[in-house]
């Protein structure tokens, strides 16, 4: 019996990633893409360091930080009650970090794109950053922002070594679909395996076709 | 009355410029900022508008102080009061005619000014129109709306017309004289095209690497010491024979022109040589077109 559980599991991973990215990496993206300093230069590195990373690294460093054992997993477990090692919780901030340069880099590069006269003609007709940030920046780079939510999506989903260290493999907390190939390979369950492994492919082929099918919707648009 | 007085190290290709301009700028007038590329007129104009920020000076608009490097003033450009048309319009691609003017207007703001800009720069039949259908001219009609929407006290245009062709151009300049006479904003233009600069405006700047060589009259900066006795430059390109008679074809400015010349004068020219031709004699007969 094949249990679903990780499959929506890997899902709701994948989609809470997603939103939080997309708030998170707005505002990130907006300050990289202005004047450059030595501060900025750090938080790219910052920002690039999980795409080379080996994801147990990143995995290995959460769970130490996470531990109650070490002094910031104590703070979180004695001031909120919060133990987020082995946790959703957990898995989700993982995630987040791992994803980061996924949603930053098409959004940060959309930006990059635009020319500067569109900002400073907003600022000409007294519109503050914010304003122009919302209502002319971002509706004129939909196609990069689509592209982020779509590469965290499927990136999130596609995570195994970050998940595999923070969050182990419970049960409907933390046993994602990849996690779940695995199980059932090392079990020799290869039906199981198969069907879960088939299930990422398909969800995976899926969002990167509507991916690059309303991308070039977008840009016929644009040229018309 | 518009004072500024500025300094400002720049870095061009060429190396360091310093940029170092002091001028009085009437109120209500149209002038026109003229000079070799890397003179520093793009750069005073976006100090002007705020983009950039000047080391040291003074930029004082209708006794508003915009500028001024001994109190730390510096107003950020959405304070200004501008009207900017950029060299590449600039324009809202997410917007449509109508959204683009009406941007920079508040909620409140009486809408009456728009429908009067659409009619005053002919985009009316546009005004659902998506940017990117339009044509170049259109573009940039819209561009010019949409800086004077909100009434601004300064309209700095950046080579507005430099990508549009020779008919569409002239075009714009009569919408840009008579918005011009009609709102009375004070208006500084940059443009290499003297055409352009003796048509619009009525004070040249005559920027040169970052110092003003002259303020006058855009017709004192443009006579050339032979124009004042009937004689015109221009560019030699052939000469044609004929038994005793000689014809030199010449250009001047965008035109070419075949005039009867003795043979003796021409015989030592080359195609691409600078000449003066001199009219002095009988009186030209001038008809308008």
């Amino acid at each position: 019996m094949i249990e679903t559980a990780p499959i929506f599991l890997t899902l709701e991973l994948a989609f809470l990633t997603t939103i939080i990215l997309f708030f998170l990496a707005i505002p990130v993206a907006n300050w990289l893409s202005h004047k450059k300093s030595i501060l900025k230069t750090i938080a790219e590195v910052v920002v690039s360091l999980p795409l080379v990373l080996p994801p147990t690294v990143i995995g290995f460093y959460l769970l130490l930080a996470f531990s109650p054992a070490n002094s910031f997993g104590k703070f979180l477990e004695h001031y909120f009650d919060i133990r987020l090692a082995f946790s959703f919780g957990g898995l989700l901030i993982g995630s987040v970090i791992y994803s980061l340069p996924f949603m930053v880099h098409p959004i940060l590069s959309g930006l990059n794109s635009l020319p500067s006269s569109l900002e400073e003609a907003s600022y000409s007709l007294g519109k503050t950053k914010m304003q122009t940030l919302f209502k002319v920046l971002l509706p004129n780079i939909k196609p990069s922002l689509l592209t982020g939510i779509v590469l965290t999506f499927a990136h999130t989903i596609g995570e195994f070594g970050v998940v595999l260290m923070i969050g182990g493999n419970i049960p409907g907390k933390t046993n994602v679909a990849s996690i779940a190939v695995y199980d059932e390979v090392e079990a020799l369950n290869y039906h199981n395996a198969n069907v879960y492994a088939a299930v990422l492919v398909a969800i995976s082929v899926t969002i990167l076709f509507l991916l690059y099918f309303s991308n070039r919707k977008l840009q016929e648009v644009k040229i018309l | 009355m518009t004072h500024l007085s500025l300094q400002k190290k720049l870095h061009s290709a060429d190396g360091q410029l310093l940029l170092d301009v002091n001028c009085d700028i009437e109120e209500g007038s149209f002038i026109s900022l003229y000079g070799p590329s890397g003179a520093g007129k793009t750069s005073l104009l976006r100090m002007l508008a705020g983009f950039m920020q000047p080391d040291e000076g003074l930029i004082k608009v209708n006794n508003e102080v915009w500028f001024d490097s001994e109190n730390k003033i510096n107003i950020v450009p959405q304070k200004r009061m501008i009207g900017f048309v950029f060299q590449d319009y600039a324009l809202f691609p997410n917007m449509n005619v109508e959204e683009n003017i009406l941007f920079g207007l508040s909620k409140a703001h009486p809408k009456k000014i728009v429908e009067e800009l659409l009619e005053l720069t002919e985009l009316s039949g546009l005004r659902e129109k998506k940017i990117q259908v339009l044509s170049g001219g259109q573009q940039q009609r819209v561009a010019l709306a949409r800086a004077l929407a909100r009434k601004p006290k300064l309209l700095l245009l950046d080579e507005p017309l430099s990508a549009i062709d020779n008919e569409l151009r002239s075009n714009l300049q009569r919408t840009l004289l008579s918005i011009h006479s009609h709102y009375k904003v004070t208006s500084i233009i940059v443009s290499h095209d003297i055409n352009e600069i003796m048509k619009l405006t009525s004070k040249t700047i005559h920027l040169r690497n970052g110092k003003i060589e002259q303020l006058a009259a855009p017709v004192e900066i443009f006579t050339n010491e032979f124009q004042d006795e009937g004689m015109l430059k221009a560019l030699f390109l052939s000469l044609e024979k004929s038994g005793n008679q000689s014809h030199a074809l010449i250009l001047v400015g965008d035109q070419v022109l075949k005039i009867a010349c003795s043979t003796e004068d021409a015989n030592d020219l080359q195609k691409g040589d600078e000449i003066v031709v001199s009219f002095k004699g009988a009186p030209a007969f001038l008809r308008k077109l």
